[in-house]
C-alpha cells in the first residue's frame, strides 16, 4: 500500500513539473473552429502550417470535425463550459445573433481599420458594419451563378456552349431537357431533371436578391427593417419559381438524393448554386462536363446575384487574455490576406475577399470561376437578423404552395408576416 | 446469531455491514445520476425563468416571460410550437395503442409456439437493439418516392405511388410506423414474461369449464396481464412523448417537416435551445412537457392499476 502511494505521489509531482515546463514555454495555443467541409479544411490546414512556420510562438488548434448542421449547437455547448474557439468562422448571416449575445468582440482598429477594409475588400464585406463596428472579416466570398450540364444540352439538341441568357430561355431549356419514363409527364416519372428549385439550397437567396429585383420589386426596405417581397413583383417571381415543379414538371427536390447531388451526378441540366459547388464537383465527380455562366437576366434586363460568405470573428474568450487575443489577431490578419484568398480560391473555389486578388485577370478569364468573379461587382448580401429562421420562412412558403396547394401570393403574405415579426423582435431590442 | 462486539462500527453484524457496503457502492451511481440527470432537470426549472442565451456572458432574469411567450405561441393560428405539441399528442394517441395491441398479439402467438420459438423471439427483439438512426435512414430509403422499396412494391401491384415522408399528411404515420415496429420487441418481451407468470392451472380450470378462447383471454389472460399492461402503457407513453431521434433522422435537414407535420416538442426544444440560443424559452417548454408527463403518468397509474381477484 505504501509503495503504491509513493508511486502515486511521484507521478503527481512529475506531471505537475511537466505542466510547469509547458507553461513556461512561450508558445501560445489558440483554437480555430470551422464547420466540416473537406476543401475548407484542406485549405485552412495549409494556411495554418504557413502561419505557424512564420510565428513559432503561436500554435493553432484546428477544430473542423463539426458538421454544418451541428455547428451552432457545438458552439452553444462550448460557451457556458468556458471552452471553444478564439477565432471562429461563422456564416455572415449569423453575426448579429453572436454580436447580440456578446460572443464576438469588435475587430481591433489595428490592423482592421475602416479605411483598410473599405479600400481592400469587396463591397459586400465593406458594407457589413454593424452597430458601428466590424465584427468579422472573411478570407473568401461566394456569389451565385448558373451551372449547366453540357452533355445533357448536346443530347437535347441544344448548343452545349450557349447557356440561357434570360429567364425565358432558362425556362425553355429546363422544359426541353426534362425526360420522363413511360408513365407520362408526372413528377415521379422524371428520369432526367431540367431544373429543380432547391429551396433548401440557394434558391431562396436567388428569389430574395435576384429574381424579385428582375421582376421589378425588392425583398426588403432600404434600411432592411421591412419585408417587402409580398408584392406584385414578388408574387410573379415566386410563381415563376414554383411553376417548375408544379406546372412544367421539370424536377422536384423529393426525387433522387436532392437536386444538388443529382446535378453533381449528371442527372440535372440546369442548376443555380454558389462557387463552393465547384469544389464539390471536383471532389465527387471530376468528369462532369459542365459550364458556369452568370445568372440569366429577367424582364428588367439587369444583372443581379446574391453574395454571401463565411467570415472569421474574434471571440470573448480570446479577448479575456492579452496573449491569446494578440495571437488571434495575428492569425486573423494572416488568413485574410490576398495571398490567403488566392490559395483559398485554388482549393475551395470560393473567391478571394480582397479586391486585389478577386479582380485578378486570370480569375476573371477562368471559364468556371470567371462568372462568379464577375458577379461580385453586382452581388448583394441580404442583411439577416436570424438567417436560419428567415430561411425556414421561405422554405415553408414554397412547401405551402407545393404540398398544401396554397395560392402563391397568400403563401408570401404569410411568410412576410412571420419574417416581419423576426425583424421587429430584433430591432425593437435595439431602440 | 453471534453476539456483536461492542466497539463502534464493528459491533454491527456481518449482515448489516454487507448492507452498508452495498449502499456505499450504490451511492456511486446515485451521485452520478444526481449530477447528470437530476441536477440538470432542476437547472432547467431555473433556466426557464431567465432569458438564457448560452453564448452570452450574462443571463437576465425575466420571471414568467418565457411561459407567457409559450402561451402566446400556442394560441396562434399557426406556429411551430403549436404544431410540435399537436404532433406529439398524435404520436402518443396513435402510437401507444397500436404498439401495445400489436405487441400483445405477437406475444400471444409466440407464447403458443414451441418449434423455432427462440429464433422468432430474436427476430422480434432485434430491431429494438438496433441503432435508431441506422434504422431511420434505412426506412428513409425504403420510403423514397421513386425507387424506394415500398413504392416499387406498390407499382408492382399496380397501385399509385405514395409520397410518404414528403407529404404533410403521410409523414407522421410513416415515421410512427417505424417507431412502433422498432419498439415493439421490448413490449413483446414484457408481455411474454407476463404471460409466463399466469399459472397454467387457471387455463386448465377454464378448459374444464368449457370456456371459449375469447372468454379465456378476456377473463383470465387480460386481467392477469394487467401489471404488464400498466407498466408498458406508462413507459411507452413517456417514450412517445419524448420522440426525437427518428424525426431528426427522417426529415429533410432534421427540420421535422414537411411543413412542421412531424416535428415534436423535444425537437422544438432542441432547436430553440441550440440553434436559436433561446435556452430560457426551451427550458420553459421542457418544464411544461415534464408536467404533462407527470400528470399523464399519475392518471394512468390511478385508473389502470387494479388488484385482481
Amino acid at each position: 500500500m505504501r509503495k503504491l502511494l509513493a508511486i502515486f505521489a511521484v507521478a503527481v509531482i512529475v506531471m505537475s513539473l511537466g505542466a510547469v515546463a509547458l507553461a513556461q514555454d512561450d508558445v501560445v495555443e489558440i483554437e480555430y473552429w470551422q464547420y466540416n467541409f473537406g476543401a475548407r479544411i484542406e485549405a485552412m490546414d495549409m494556411l495554418i502550417e504557413q502561419f505557424e512556420a512564420e510565428n513559432p510562438g503561436i500554435k493553432i488548434v484546428h477544430n473542423s470535425d463539426i458538421p454544418w448542421a451541428d455547428f451552432t449547437t457545438e458552439i452553444a455547448a462550448s460557451a457556458p463550459a468556458g471552452v471553444g474557439p478564439d477565432v471562429v468562422t461563422l456564416f455572415y448571416g449569423w453575426i448579429p445573433a453572436y454580436v447580440d449575445a456578446g460572443y464576438l468582440v469588435p475587430l481591433p482598429e489595428e490592423p482592421f481599420s475602416e479605411e483598410y477594409i473599405l479600400e481592400n475588400f469587396v463591397p459586400m464585406v465593406a458594407n457589413a458594419k454593424f452597430e458601428g463596428s466590424y465584427w468579422a472579416i472573411p478570407t473568401a466570398v461566394r456569389s451565385l451563378a448558373l451551372f449547366w450540364n453540357k452533355d445533357i444540352f448536346a443530347e437535347a439538341g441544344l448548343d452545349p456552349e450557349s447557356p440561357p441568357q434570360t429567364l425565358e430561355e432558362f425556362q425553355e431549356i429546363a422544359l426541353a431537357t426534362t425526360q420522363y419514363g413511360d408513365g407520362g409527364q408526372d413528377v415521379l416519372n422524371i428520369t432526367q431533371q431540367g431544373f429543380t428549385p432547391t429551396m433548401q439550397g440557394q434558391i431562396h437567396h436567388w428569389f430574395r436578391e435576384v429574381l424579385i429585383r428582375q421582376f421589378g420589386g425588392q425583398s426588403y426596405s432600404d434600411d432592411g427593417r421591412t419585408v417587402m417581397y409580398n408584392s406584385e413583383a414578388g408574387c410573379e417571381a415566386f410563381r415563376w419559381v414554383t411553376e417548375f415543379e408544379l406546372e412544367h414538371v421539370t424536377g422536384s427536390f423529393d426525387l433522387m438524393d436532392g437536386a444538388t447531388n443529382a446535378f453533381v451526378n449528371g442527372d440535372v441540366a440546369l442548376h443555380v448554386d454558389g462557387s463552393f459547388r465547384v469544389g464539390t464537383i471536383r471532389g465527387n465527380n471530376p468528369d462532369l462536363n459542365y459550364g458556369v455562366a452568370e445568372l440569366p437576366v429577367g424582364p428588367s434586363g439587369e444583372n443581379h446575384t446574391f453574395g454571401s460568405y463565411w467570415t472569421h470573428g474574434l471571440t470573448r474568450r480570446a479577448a479575456s487574455d492579452p496573449a491569446r487575443i494578440e495571437a488571434a489577431i495575428k492569425f486573423l490578419e494572416f488568413i485574410t490576406t490576398p495571398e490567403a484568398g488566392a490559395l483559398w480560391v485554388s482549393i475551395v473555389g470560393e473567391l478571394p475577399a480582397q479586391l486585389e486578388s478577386a479582380s485578378d485577370e486570370m480569375l476573371l478569364a477562368d471559364p468556371i470561376l470567371g462568372p462568379f468573379s464577375a458577379g461580385l461587382e453586382y452581388a448583394s448580401a441580404t442583411f439577416f437578423v436570424d438567417e436560419r429562421a428567415q430561411r425556414q420562412v421561405l422554405l415553408d412558403a414554397y412547401d405551402f404552395v407545393r404540398l398544401g396547394g396554397m395560392d402563391v401570393c397568400d403563401a408570401l403574405d404569410e411568410a412576410a408576416a412571420l419574417e416581419q415579426e423576426l425583424l421587429d423582435d430584433f430591432w425593437s431590442e435595439r431602440e | 446469531m453471534s453476539k456483536p462486539k461492542r466497539n463502534g462500527f464493528f459491533r454491527w453484524t456481518v449482515a448489516r455491514r454487507k448492507v452498508l457496503w452495498a449502499y456505499i457502492f450504490l451511492a456511486i451511481p446515485i451521485v452520478f445520476f444526481a449530477y447528470i440527470r437530476i441536477y440538470p432537470a432542476f437547472f432547467a426549472f431555473q433556466m426557464s425563468l431567465y432569458d438564457y442565451n448560452p453564448l452570452a456572458a450574462e443571463q437576465p432574469y425575466v420571471g414568467m416571460e418565457n411561459y407567457e411567450d409559450l402561451w402566446k405561441e400556442l394560441n396562434k393560428r399557426r406556429s411551430v410550437t403549436k404544431a410540435s405539441f399537436q404532433n406529439t399528442v398524435n404520436y402518443v394517441l396513435l402510437g401507444v395503442p397500436v404498439q401495445l395491441c400489436l405487441a400483445l398479439a405477437v406475444a400471444l402467438m409466440l407464447n403458443e409456439i414451441r418449434f423455432l420459438s427462440t429464433p422468432y423471439r430474436i427476430l422480434f427483439f432485434l430491431p429494438y437493439v438496433t441503432s435508431t438512426i441506422a434504422i431511420a435512414w434505412v426506412f428513409r430509403m425504403l420510403y423514397q418516392p421513386q425507387f424506394g422499396f415500398f413504392n416499387v412494391m406498390l407499382q408492382l401491384l399496380s397501385l399509385p405511388q405514395q409520397p410518404f415522408l414528403n407529404s404533410p399528411q403521410q409523414a407522421l404515420p410513416s415515421i410512427l410506423a417505424l417507431v412502433v415496429w422498432q419498439g415493439m420487441g421490448f413490449s413483446v418481451i414484457i408481455f411474454l414474461a407476463g404471460l409466463k407468470q399466469i399459472p397454467r392451472t387457471y387455463y386448465e380450470a377454464a378448459e374444464v369449464d368449457g370456456a371459449s378462447r375469447w372468454h379465456t383471454f378476456r377473463y383470465i389472460t387480460l386481467p392477469l396481464l394487467n401489471p404488464s399492461i400498466v407498466f408498458l402503457l406508462v413507459l411507452q407513453t413517456i417514450s412517445f412523448l419524448r420522440m426525437f431521434a427518428p424525426v431528426v433522422a427522417m426529415t429533410v435537414q432534421g427540420q421535422g417537416g414537411p411543413l412542421d407535420a412531424t416535428t415534436t416538442v423535444v425537437l422544438r426544444v432542441y432547436r430553440e435551445a441550440f440553434q436559436s440560443f433561446n435556452m430560457g424559452y426551451a427550458s420553459a417548454m421542457t418544464v411544461v412537457l415534464f408536467v404533462v408527463i407527470l400528470i399523464v403518468t399519475i392518471i394512468q397509474l390511478r385508473f389502470t392499476t387494479r388488484s385482481i381477484n
